[in-house]
């Protein structure tokens, strides 16, 4: 049987390049399922102009509680029990403060408190113009659960890849280093990092190859912007040799990025022949050796 | 201007939402205001490199977690089918605990019909806080990497709210549950955005997060090079006031990249985070008035 590989993006510090860096390596990896992990700020699905939607399904996961106060004996068991201040003297649960963890629903004598699973997103499957598949989240404003949305996009890809015999998941994953990031990374066989010749992209950067280690993740890593500061270039390049990482090469700043994203496009299908796009080519080549060796 | 809070928020990462959030902090300390800045992004902290503070405190950020005394732990299963986390599972006869994901509910030590468990304490991380550049109160979190919950820590970086500080309140990317923990006692929230399809695509949901919230909203355009119709089209059916506009600049971005302050600098922005601070005030007074 093939075996599927996953290969996720990530960054640490979001604004980076990841999703255009992702959008573009869709242009040039063959026969893959494309999925955006980033589901509460999804963003690949502009510039992939997915076809049709084949699929939408509802997120569903957690609970939260509701008072009916026609049952409610006003004993305040409830507010003694809510670690999360989310009921008030009237005895109205604040969704928002609301984590469901059912203490309230669990303890209140009089059976007020009423517990229901709460829709929480959608995500959905789609056909690209190259016939493949592209999966893609969204989860409601303010929502929690994120991690499990993630888990949920990234089944359905392994679903479509096995489906269709694809070799290859392409995964763009969230900024930051908490429950999405850690739910887009876990299992996959590499984590490219794109990082910014910054002070705040190279602090960032430590800490998601510290994740990256923690799950002892392959890591290879390009650097975006990168005429932006060459010192702090050296320093990456510096930092990725004592640390081991595969360090795949720069991609200069170029406005045309902006430009395509504008016209809904890739860079690779705005401006072929730019230097940030023959730079993302030449590392597509490194990414494709890397895969074929693990 | 003094003990309001201002939270920024973006959506999409990136937009410059510290570099925006540390500037006015710096801005309203050298206008002899009292000033506390907050970073909630635990996540992936960055206004220190700016503020430069001298960190003077150092506590160690906790969360509660279930301890099973296994002599009382009778293996009913009753903490682990009512944990809505999975937090904990009965295994044959063992209840295995995990504690990341153990939300500190309290509701397992609660039901447990022998009192088997009891509650301890779990480090996910730090708060730091300390005096930065011009005096500016600073704190923020580092929630230790592998930690998947930003929650708690947000909120213990907020029990520091200090009386009389105007608050400088900087949110994580994103449209989840942390930053809804970030801006949810603020008075105001200023979105920090690009004019680029994927920043206007994630400013409408976090301007729907505000809006739940009920918030006053302004927006800053950061990078503005050339208007971008789609973000001036929604901006102006939503009536989502401009607070600032920082034009694309090279010199910008070069300080960045050194780790400055814009307005330290490049004085000719003094004036931009001048009319920004006023219009945070009109935002405010709106609001008062309303």
């Amino acid at each position: 049987m093939t075996h599927i590989k996953e290969l996720v993006i990530v960054s640490g510090k979001g604004g980076t390049g990841k999703t255009s860096l992702a959008g573009a390596l869709t242009f040039l990896f063959r026969n893959k399922v494309i999925a955006d992990c980033d589901v509460d700020a999804a963003n690949l699905h502009i510039i992939l102009t997915p076809e049709e939607v084949i699929s939408q399904k509802e997120f569903t996961d957690g609970k939260k509680a509701k008072i009916d106060l026609g049952r409610c004996t006003q004993c305040g068991v409830c507010r003694d029990v809510c670690r999360y201040d989310a009921i008030s003297e009237e005895f109205i649960v604040d969704p928002v403060s609301c984590e469901g963890c059912g203490a309230c629903y669990f303890l209140c004598p009089a059976r007020a408190v009423d517990f229901l699973p709460q829709l929480s997103g959608h995500y959905y499957t789609c056909s690209t113009s190259s016939h493949e598949y592209f999966v893609f989240a969204e989860l409601l404003p303010g929502e929690e659960n994120s991690g499990k949305l993630v888990a949920s996009v990234r089944n359905e890809a392994r679903e479509e890849a096995k489906k269709d015999g694809y070799r290859l998941i392409l995964i763009d994953g969230p900024p930051g280093i908490g429950c999405p990031v850690i739910s887009s990374l876990t299992g996959t066989h590499l984590a490219l990092i794109v990082t910014e010749p910054t002070p705040t992209g190279v602090h960032d950067l430590k800490r998601i190859v510290e994740l990256a280690h923690h799950f002892k993740i392959k890591v290879a890593l390009v650097v975006n912007k990168s005429d932006i500061n060459p010192e702090y270039v050296k320093t990456i390049r510096e930092y990725c040799d004592k640390e081991g990482i595969a360090y795949l090469g720069e991609i200069p700043y170029e406005i045309k990025i902006t430009e395509a994203q504008k016209e809904m496009k890739t860079i690779l299908d705005f401006a072929p022949d730019c230097e940030a796009s023959r730079a993302i080519r030449d590392i597509h080549t490194k990414l494709q050796s890397i895969l074929e060796e693990l | 201007m003094d003990d309001m809070r201002i939270a920024f928020a973006s959506g999409k990462g990136g937009t410059g939402k510290t570099t925006v959030a540390v500037n006015l902090a710096y801005f309203l300390a050298y206008s002899q205001q009292q000033v506390q800045y907050l970073d909630c992004d635990v996540e992936e902290p960055n206004g220190h490199i700016f503020l430069k503070p001298h960190i003077e405190e150092r506590t160690p950020a906790q969360v509660m977690v279930p301890v099973i005394d296994k002599e009382k732990c009778i293996a009913c299963g009753e903490c682990s089918s009512h944990c809505q986390f999975n937090a904990l599972v009965l295994i044959l006869k063992d209840v295995l605990i995990f504690p990341e994901l153990c939300h500190g509910c309290g509701l397992c030590a609660r039901i447990c019909p022998t009192s088997a468990i009891k509650e301890g304490k779990r480090v996910i991380g730090s708060v730091e806080q300390g005096k930065a550049l011009l005096n500016i109160d600073f704190v923020h979190g580092i929630l230790n990497v592998g930690e998947p919950m930003a929650g708690p820590l947000i909120q213990q970086v907020k029990h520091n709210y200090k009386e009389g500080y105007i608050q400088i309140i900087d949110a994580p990317p994103g449209t989840s549950c942390p930053v809804v923990k970030t801006i949810v006692d603020a008075d105001c929230v200023v979105m920090v955005t690009e004019p680029t399809p994927f920043a206007l695509h994630d400013l409408k949901i976090a301007v729907s997060v505000a809006q739940t919230l009920n918030k006053p909203i302004g927006v800053v355009i950061n990078r503005e090079n050339g208007e971008f119709k789609p973000l001036m089209d929604y901006l102006s059916k939503n009536s989502l006031p401009i607070l600032a506009t920082i034009p694309e600049d090279k010199n910008v971005a070069s300080e960045y990249s050194k780790g400055n302050l814009i307005i330290e600098r490049l004085p000719l922005y003094l004036d931009n985070f001048m009319e920004f601070a006023l219009n945070i005030k009109r935002l405010l007074e709106k609001k008062i008035f309303r």
